[in-house]
């Protein structure tokens, strides 16, 4: 081993490189990544100073109290519902009419589909325009129109920007499809409807579940958006940010903390079945 | 639902067969119609309708708006307003050069060092996704705050001098936008570097090309289209961001997206709203257009 490190110095150098500073550099990012989070966490079980019960800088001493009065506060656990009930609609809307335009964008050229092109620049640019401009100017079109700002706006605007990438994850996971498998259903007598339920769907469903999860965090994460649409009623984030000024009340960092601990699970779970099939 | 071709019927499968293929040529347009219309009318109109909008001449009492063609709103509220405007091109620019540069080698290590542990690592890099945008921002506030975790434990070992404080300043904004787009930076750095064909590398080591050669005239031209996107994909965003400037900027630094915020929320100017979020789009646009004319229109939807 030593002697072949001194025949080769520069492979000697880049394995030095790989295997000392770059890792450690790598998990200082990690590190800093995962900071805040933590803090996060170790905050929602900090007491509180005084009768007003918002979470201070300091710390206080620890207690689980926030744990078991999750929802004490009325406005916070009815934001967190509508996030919920908006996330779930706007996914379940973004997530079949993405699937379908992934299936026309893959499976079908200019000569058959005219137009692709076109989809394929509004895509984009919904995706890289900036999210301010976005919902400014749906604000500006519903208040001409006099459209009263409600859930209704909010789930039309979250399945707006969440079509673009369940689109595009979909999109992804459709480029290495096997056609075959569908003209042998055809080839048995099935019709369009079955082959695409007992076959097609199937096969994309892991793409398909990709791009629901996508659509579902990008709409329970939303605020820029939101801010602009959601009048009376607050989504999650919108109320977060609403009593920044005034104070945080401790159960905010129990509802992140909690939201965390699923989303990292489902993340985990999904990496882990991945890795089973391979 | 199902229709099983009888099978005394010898030109069953071929009507059938028939039959699907009318039904394929409006495939690709009924498929697509759905998503076409709700991006028509809730991204596309709105847009135009905004520039429009930002030509309007508009009664702040009533709100009732009239096309006048108006083009001296751009400059006004340009003049009124250029502050903010370098303000946001500077913190975006320092932000996002800085994610550039802490991301780089991290996505390199992953892509080439990652081994089986990859889709780990890529978690890990996600990781502050999992928790909301605002609440990230909140917690920031705490780590920068002056008695807080970080500055209150340096103060305490006599390292910082007691007046030092972050919060409030310019440096607290650019830490808060670095720190939540950084995930946009390193996907598409990573996307990039993954995709570089090893043999080329092992070629130029072959060719005794030294550690320094080999990245500087391998490696970093082959991601060029990945630190454009990435560099998209961060700076964009964080120039109309304005959630960290509100909750980490305090009331100084005010960037453009909290005047666009209170022109559409606060002042109900929505002419003078509108013509600045044209400008902003049209930055975004530039970005993309120089994107597209370099590097091809297809290749930046890889990195998405």
């Amino acid at each position: 081993m030593s002697a072949l490190e001194t025949a080769a110095p520069s492979h000697t150098t880049r394995r030095r490189w790989g295997r000392v500073l770059l890792p450690v550099y790598s998990w200082l990012v990690i590190a800093y990544l995962v900071f805040p989070i933590v803090i996060m966490i170790i905050y929602s079980f900090n007491k509180t100073i005084g009768s007003m019960q918002l979470v201070s800088f300091t710390w206080n001493g620890f207690t689980g109290q926030w744990y078991r009065q999750w929802s004490d506060v009325p406005g916070l656990t009815q934001a967190f519902w509508l996030s919920i009930r908006l996330g779930l609609t706007s996914t379940l809307i973004s997530t079949v009419l993405g699937t379908m335009l992934a299936m026309a964008l893959v499976r079908y050229r200019p000569p058959r589909f005219r137009g692709k092109s076109i989809f394929e620049q509004v895509l984009f640019l919904n995706i890289a325009a900036p999210e301010i401009v976005l919902g400014a100017s749906l604000l500006g079109m519903f208040v001409s129109l006099n459209i009263g700002r409600g859930f209704l706006t909010l789930v039309l605007s979250h399945v707006m920007f969440s079509i673009a990438y369940v689109t595009v994850t979909v999109r992804a996971r459709l480029a290495g499809f096997d056609r075959s498998l569908e003209e042998a259903a055809y080839d048995l007598g099935a019709n369009p409807w079955t082959t695409f339920v007992r076959v097609t769907l199937p096969l994309i469903m892991p793409g398909v579940l990709a791009g629901a999860l996508m659509a579902f965090a990008l709409s329970i994460d939303d605020f820029v958006t939101s801010n602009f649409l959601s009048g009376a009623s607050a989504p999650f984030p919108v109320w977060v940010y609403g009593v920044t000024r005034v104070g945080i009340p401790p159960q905010v960092f129990v509802f992140g903390t909690g939201i965390f601990a699923v989303g990292i699970g489902l993340a985990i779970t999904s990496i882990v079945i991945a890795r089973k099939k391979v | 639902m199902d229709e099983p071709v009888p099978p005394d019927h010898p030109g069953g499968l071929v009507v059938t067969r028939r039959r699907h293929r009318a039904g394929r040529a409006l495939a690709p347009y009924l498929l697509s119609l759905p998503s076409g219309l709700w991006l028509l009318l809730l991204f596309v109109v709105p847009l135009a309708f905004m520039l429009s909008l930002s030509l309007k001449t508009c009664n702040p009492a009533t709100g009732a708006c009239v096309m006048t063609w108006h083009w001296g709103e751009f400059p006004s509220e340009i003049s009124l307003y250029h502050q903010e405007f370098i303000t946001s091109l500077y913190f975006a620019a320092v932000s996002t050069l800085v994610d550039l540069v802490v991301s780089f080698p991290i996505a390199y290590w992953i892509a080439f060092y990652g081994g089986r542990r990859k889709n780990f690592f890529l978690l890990m890099l996600l990781v502050p996704f999992f928790v909301s945008f605002v609440i990230r921002t909140i917690v920031w506030e705490f780590v920068l705050a002056n008695n807080g975790v970080v500055l209150g434990a340096l103060k305490h070992i006599h390292l910082l001098p007691a007046g030092f404080h972050v919060l409030g300043t310019g440096y607290a904004v650019m830490a808060g936008l670095a720190y939540n787009y950084l995930p946009f930076t390193a996907l598409p750095l990573y996307v990039a570097i993954e995709r570089i064909d090893r043999r080329v590398l092992e070629a130029a080591y072959d060719l005794y090309a030294t550690r320094r050669a080999g990245f500087l005239r391998v490696i970093l031209p082959l991601t060029v289209p990945g630190i454009f996107a990435a560099f998209l994909l961060t700076f964009i965003p964080m120039f109309g961001d304005y959630v960290n400037q509100e909750i980490l900027g305090g009331t100084s630094n005010t960037m453009i997206g909290t005047v666009i915020q209170n022109q559409f929320l606060v002042n109900f100017d929505f002419a003078g709203g509108a013509s600045l979020s044209a400008v902003l789009l049209v930055v975004a646009l530039v970005g993309i257009y120089l994107y597209a004319r370099l590097l091809g229109s297809r290749t930046i939807e890889e990195y998405l």
